[in-house]
């Protein structure tokens, strides 16, 4: 049985599924969990910070993270691969987006890069200050902050324009990417009928939107705050 | 009405094909996009060129065997149609109109604008039917079926099996029309008996005959000239995993 | 020499005659079925059903088809439905009745004990149908629903939409593909059969044309299966496929096997009338539209003229204008009469100047009465594909003006003549489904085309073939390397050849074109003796001119289509010629064969059964040399030869 999921089409799409669902979870949380960053002065959020910190749930959880973004990541370009041999040596002189096709659900591995690469971005800017120095068992990373003031870092990070623009370009590719993503999930599991294919695409523009609006708020209100203090 | 079409040529799989173009004047916008063709593969006749080879036979839209790929759309601009129904008035007088093949891995060129789709025959003998013996049935009337079951099982079973859904599809995937026949047999209580069975198999064939997986983009859905739903591919889905994990 | 036509109709009471000669015909035993070959040439609802269950018999079987896939086969494209004598409606249906109704259908041509088999084994292709999934139409209940044909008066018609066709070919298709899962069948997709092959006076093999690379095969087999379907295409525009042929059919006529009625050409009254010269295929819109649309044309000629010239709508023609020529005509039947009746209708309409568009050639089907009674809804559901379709080819949008309609030819009931058997005259070669002549006399039904290919395929060939292989199970594997294969194959060659040669000046479109037209005007609804021998002076002038002048391009080792077609157009050439003869000898209207000399005073067709009553067989006797002629006696035993009466 463990072998149709690599060597079966429709295994390896469960596998997809099955990860991305796990991916958008987190997501759903992660966002959940920044918004609190907007409320009152940042100490409810570094309460959650701390309770996520080295402790071996909070690890167990990031390494099972981090195995589900790597199998999502490289089933992606195994798909990939194999979809581009599947098209043949000559392409389509002509081609078109087809009428109801949506330009994401066929730019979904373009979208995945950049959400890698934002990924990657976002690790350097928060998990390497924060967990990482944590377990280094060091007490402040190199910015003098404690690894547990998530706050202060928030409001670091966002107070440079520059990185508002990368993270809300990295929102919208994540945005795009789930709007296909999340009803797809459902469709692979075969969970979807006609009766239920549009309320799922609609359930996914709703999750999508909501994880857009959830990061991007917190980005952008920390950009205006640092851009006066007083308020 | 006149126009310039390019048509991809090619003498044959082991061949290396090309773009040509041709022109074709006074033609009627009640003439078939095929009767076109016709008009101009008898010109080229008449100059001792050899005729541009296209799949086409019914010119009523349910043999499946006309394909070609037109201005980018599999059987042409028309939404749920196959190219022998489409109509000369849908285009500009004077427009430049691409032709191309079916272009997949298991679809091989044979000729000009002629593919190889044997690959749908095999998927299809590797489980796409009910082992029923001749003569050795119930009444017809002895199982009934819900209606709505009985229509949604037509909707899946409208599929021609031209191919357009792997044409289409940027991944090369053939699930639509393994899913229509699967979703369609999988919704009458003659074909659950083998459901789980048939599913593994011909999802087994489709992979072997080099057929990409499928991204749900729906592409194939909105080029399918029987405007099959997706929603079959999920059933195919469903009737994979579930025979699956019982295994 | 004149054939010795043995029909083999088994004697008893109509209703024992299948029962009696299956149980005095051999069979054979699994072990030896095992050692015998069978090719099936065609892949349609005969051949795919016949190839299928053979195979499940235990023989080994070839099937060979010319398009790319066993599916395309043109009964893919039959829209309306199935008939049988289920009697599930409860009005009264039985197999007498479907029996009785398809044998005055034919207007008293077809075989008593044939059409009493079909109407017997009508019932069990539902229930095979059923059970490999074929998603008929169901009513709430979940039983299976009906819907009214032509030439009856009860509804016994199984549909699936408005493509019941297409679902029947796939549920045959399917039992084909589980053979060809078994190992029990092959399948030869893009083979077209050139020539049979005949050893000893019994059928050998084939010689077959792969269509991809162009090379010669040679398939030899103990027994050889025509299921090739009708020659309608002789006419060029028709409503069969574009590669529709009747040439493996013509060349078992060339190598022996008598070809019975070909001059029974079925016109089906309602298709999309021709829009212009470069038209290549006519579109047929369902029967099973005469169900709920009335067909008329104006009453008055200055309201046809106001429609030509466009200032009038049909729509604005008055209730009291319009005249419902088929109601009016014939009051118990009215717009579901048999085919024949109709196209005729629609001619004399025509011809009498009430023609509605600007060619004169098209009268109206209206659903109005329909959308008012029942509501747009229902209309839509019933023949919602049928009237998009139809708004395609037109740009008229049928739910608000009445489609245009007009005859065109559809099927063809003459064919190669066979046995109670389905066997031909030679030994070893049978024809089923529209290749043989058996059922449907000089007029085929709606909805039992699909009826007659099922019936051959599943219930009837895999029986009576067993009655002459029981007599093989001694004999070896066919060779192919013997001097009959040998010299079929050179002909093959050379008649191949031959054509690339000529480098004349004219497509074979364009001949195949001209042929058409003088089968329409000549040998078409109707027919005189001076047509039919102006059309035959005709035809054998331009078959002169394709052998002389025909330009085919390209190579004989490579995909060619301009050569399939030169090969196919050639028999036409020879088959029209045919149809006309025998449309000649029968000096009478029946069916679709209408005589202008013999009508009564109301313009009905007026058999003469003291002189007719008989299936002309005819016998190839070589190129440009007459055919001969043999008669098959019809003896009514059952029934009684009457006028058809459609009007109470």
């Amino acid at each position: 049985m463990g072998c149709f999921l690599t060597n079966s089409s429709l295994g390896r799409k469960l596998v997809m599924s099955i990860s991305g669902c796990f991916l958008v979870l987190f997501l759903l949380f992660h966002m959940a969990m920044n918004v609190v960053a907007l409320i009152g002065d940042g100490s409810a959020y570094n309460v959650i910070c701390g309770f996520l910190g080295a402790n071996w749930y909070a690890l167990v959880g990031t390494a099972v993270l981090a195995l589900g973004v790597l199998v999502h990541f490289v089933y992606a370009f195994i798909l990939t691969w194999q979809n581009r041999k599947a098209r043949g040596n000559v392409r389509y002189a002509v081609t078109v987006t087809e009428k109801g096709v949506d330009w994401s659900s066929k730019n979904m591995l373009l979208l995945g890069v950049i959400v890698i690469l934002g990924l990657l971005l976002h690790l350097t800017h928060f998990w390497s200050k924060m967990m990482l120095v944590e377990l280094m068992g060091q007490h402040a990373n190199n910015l003098g902050l404690a690894p547990t003031d998530g706050a202060a870092l928030i409001q670091y990070t966002f107070s440079q324009w520059y990185n508002v623009v990368l993270y809300l370009v990295w929102f919208a590719a994540l945005w795009l990417h789930l709007n296909h993503g999340v009803w797809s999930m459902f469709q692979t599991v075969g969970w979807a009928n006609d009766t239920w294919l549009p309320r799922l695409k609609c359930i996914a523009k709703l999750v999508s939107g909501l994880i857009f609006l959830g990061f991007a708020v917190v980005a952008v209100v920390f950009y205006i705050k640092s851009l006066c203090p007083c308020c | 009405m006149n126009f310039t079409l390019k048509i991809w040529r090619q003498r044959d799989a082991h061949s290396k094909g090309e773009f040509k173009e041709y022109k074709v004047t006074d033609i009627s916008s009640d003439t078939s996009f095929l009767e076109m063709l016709d008009i101009l593969n008898n010109d080229l006749v008449h100059k001792g060129e050899e005729p541009v080879a296209f799949d086409h036979d019914c010119r009523e839209g349910i043999c499946g065997m006309c394909s070609l790929h037109i201005d980018g759309h599999a059987h042409g601009p028309s939404q749920a149609v196959t190219t022998c129904q489409i109509y000369m008035r849908q285009f500009k007088d004077g427009a430049t109109i691409t032709v191309e093949p079916w272009r997949s891995a298991a679809f091989p060129v044979i000729r000009d604008l002629v593919v190889n789709r044997g690959a749908y025959d095999e998927i299809l003998q590797a489980g796409g039917f009910v082992s029923v013996r001749t003569n050795s049935v119930p009444d017809g009337n002895a199982i009934p079926i819900p209606q709505a079951d009985a229509e949604e099982s037509m909707d899946a079973a409208a599929c021609v099996g031209c191919g357009a859904c792997a044409a289409t599809c940027k991944n090369g995937s053939a699930m639509l029309f393994v899913a229509a026949r699967v979703s369609s047999l999988a919704k009458l209580p003659q074909g659950r008996v083998e459901g789980a069975r048939r599913a593994k198999s011909m999802v087994a064939k489709m992979d072997e005959l080099g057929f990409g997986n499928c991204t749900n983009t729906g592409a194939c859905q909105a080029e399918c000239p029987k405007g099959i739903s997706i929603a079959h591919i999920a059933r195919l889905n469903r009737e994979f995993l579930a025979a699956k994990l019982e295994d | 020499m004149a054939f010795k036509l043995d029909s083999k109709i088994p004697a008893g009471e109509l209703a024992q005659k299948w029962s009696n000669h299956k149980a005095a015909i051999k069979v054979v035993s699994p072990a030896n079925k095992r050692k015998l070959d069978i090719i099936v040439v065609g892949t349609g609802l005969g051949g795919a059903s016949a190839a299928a269950s053979l195979g499940e018999l235990g023989y080994n079987v070839k099937i060979f088809c010319i398009q790319d896939s066993p599916r395309r086969a043109h009964s893919i494209a039959a829209q309306g439905g199935i008939n049988a004598a289920k009697n599930y409606q409860n009005d009264n249906d039985s197999v007498y009745r479907l029996f009785y109704d398809t044998i005055k259908g034919g207007d008293y041509r077809a075989r008593e004990a044939n059409v009493y088999r079909l109407a017997e084994v009508s019932n069990l292709i539902i229930d095979q149908c059923v059970a490999q999934g074929v998603p008929f139409a169901r009513e709430y209940g979940g039983l299976l629903a009906n819907r009214s044909f032509g030439g009856a008066q009860v509804s016994r018609t199984f549909y699936a939409r408005g493509q019941t066709g297409q679902q029947l070919l796939l549920g045959a298709y399917a039992a084909l593909n589980k053979e060809i899962h078994n190992g029990s069948v092959k399948s030869y997709t893009r083979h077209e059969m050139l020539d049979i092959v005949i050893e000893d006076g019994e059928a050998r093999g084939i010689i077959a044309r792969n269509l991809v690379t162009g090379d010669i095969e040679r398939h030899g087999a103990h027994a050889v299966v025509i299921a090739t379907g009708g020659y309608g295409n002789v006419f060029f525009l028709s409503t069969n496929a574009m590669a529709s042929n009747g040439s493996a059919a013509f060349q078992c006529y060339r190598k022996g096997a008598g070809f019975a009625n070909p001059c029974f050409t079925q016109i089906h009254p309602t298709c999309i009338p021709v829009h212009g010269t470069q038209q290549s295929k006519l579109t047929l819109m369902s029967e099973s539209l005469r169900n709920d649309g009335r067909i008329w044309v104006p009453k008055k000629m200055e309201d046809v003229e106001a429609l030509r010239k466009g200032t009038k709508m049909p729509s604005d023609i008055a209730e009291e204008d319009r005249d419902y020529y088929l109601e009016r005509r014939y009051p118990a039947f009215g717009n579901l009469v048999p085919r024949d009746v109709a196209s005729r209708a629609a001619k004399e309409r025509c011809d009498a100047g009430y023609g509605v568009n600007e060619t004169g050639l098209a009268v109206f089907l209206d659903f109005k009465t329909a959308i008012e009674r029942l509501g747009k809804e229902v209309i839509e559901k019933r023949y919602g594909n049928l009237f998009d379709m139809y708004k395609e080819i037109t740009d008229v949008n049928p739910y608000e003006q009445p489609m245009q309609i007009f005859p065109a030819v559809h099927y063809t009931m003459g064919g190669i003549w066979v046995d109670y058997n389905l066997m031909t005259t030679i030994p070893g070669l049978y024809a089923i489904g529209e290749a043989n002549f058996s059922d449907h006399g000089a007029n085929r039904l709606g909805a039992s085309a699909l009826m007659q290919g099922l019936a051959d395929g599943y219930f009837v060939l895999p029986y009576t073939i067993g009655d002459y292989l029981a007599k093989k199970i001694q004999a070896p594997k066919v060779s192919t390397a013997t001097p009959a294969f040998d010299e079929a194959e050179k002909a093959v060659k050379a008649k191949i050849e031959k054509l690339l040669s000529i480098n004349g000046s004219r497509s074979v479109d364009d001949i195949h074109r001209q042929l058409g037209l003088i089968m329409w005007d000549n040998v078409g609804m109707a027919r005189t003796k001076e047509s039919l021998e102006k059309a035959i002076v005709e035809i054998a002038a331009l078959r002169k001119e394709f052998w002389k002048d025909v330009k085919v391009v390209g190579t004989a080792d490579s995909f060619n289509v301009e050569l399939e077609k030169a090969l196919r157009l050639a028999d036409f050439l020879e088959l029209g010629e045919l149809m006309a003869r025998d449309a000649l000898n029968r000096e009478e209207s029946c069916g679709g064969h209408f005589r202008s000399e013999h009508q009564t005073e109301e313009g009905e067709a007026l058999r003469h059964d003291d002189k007719f009553a008989y299936a002309a067989v005819w016998e190839y006797k070589g190129e440009d040399v007459e055919p001969e002629l043999t008669k098959e006696d019809l003896v009514y035993e059952f029934t009684h030869r009457a006028q058809r009466n459609y009007k109470d």
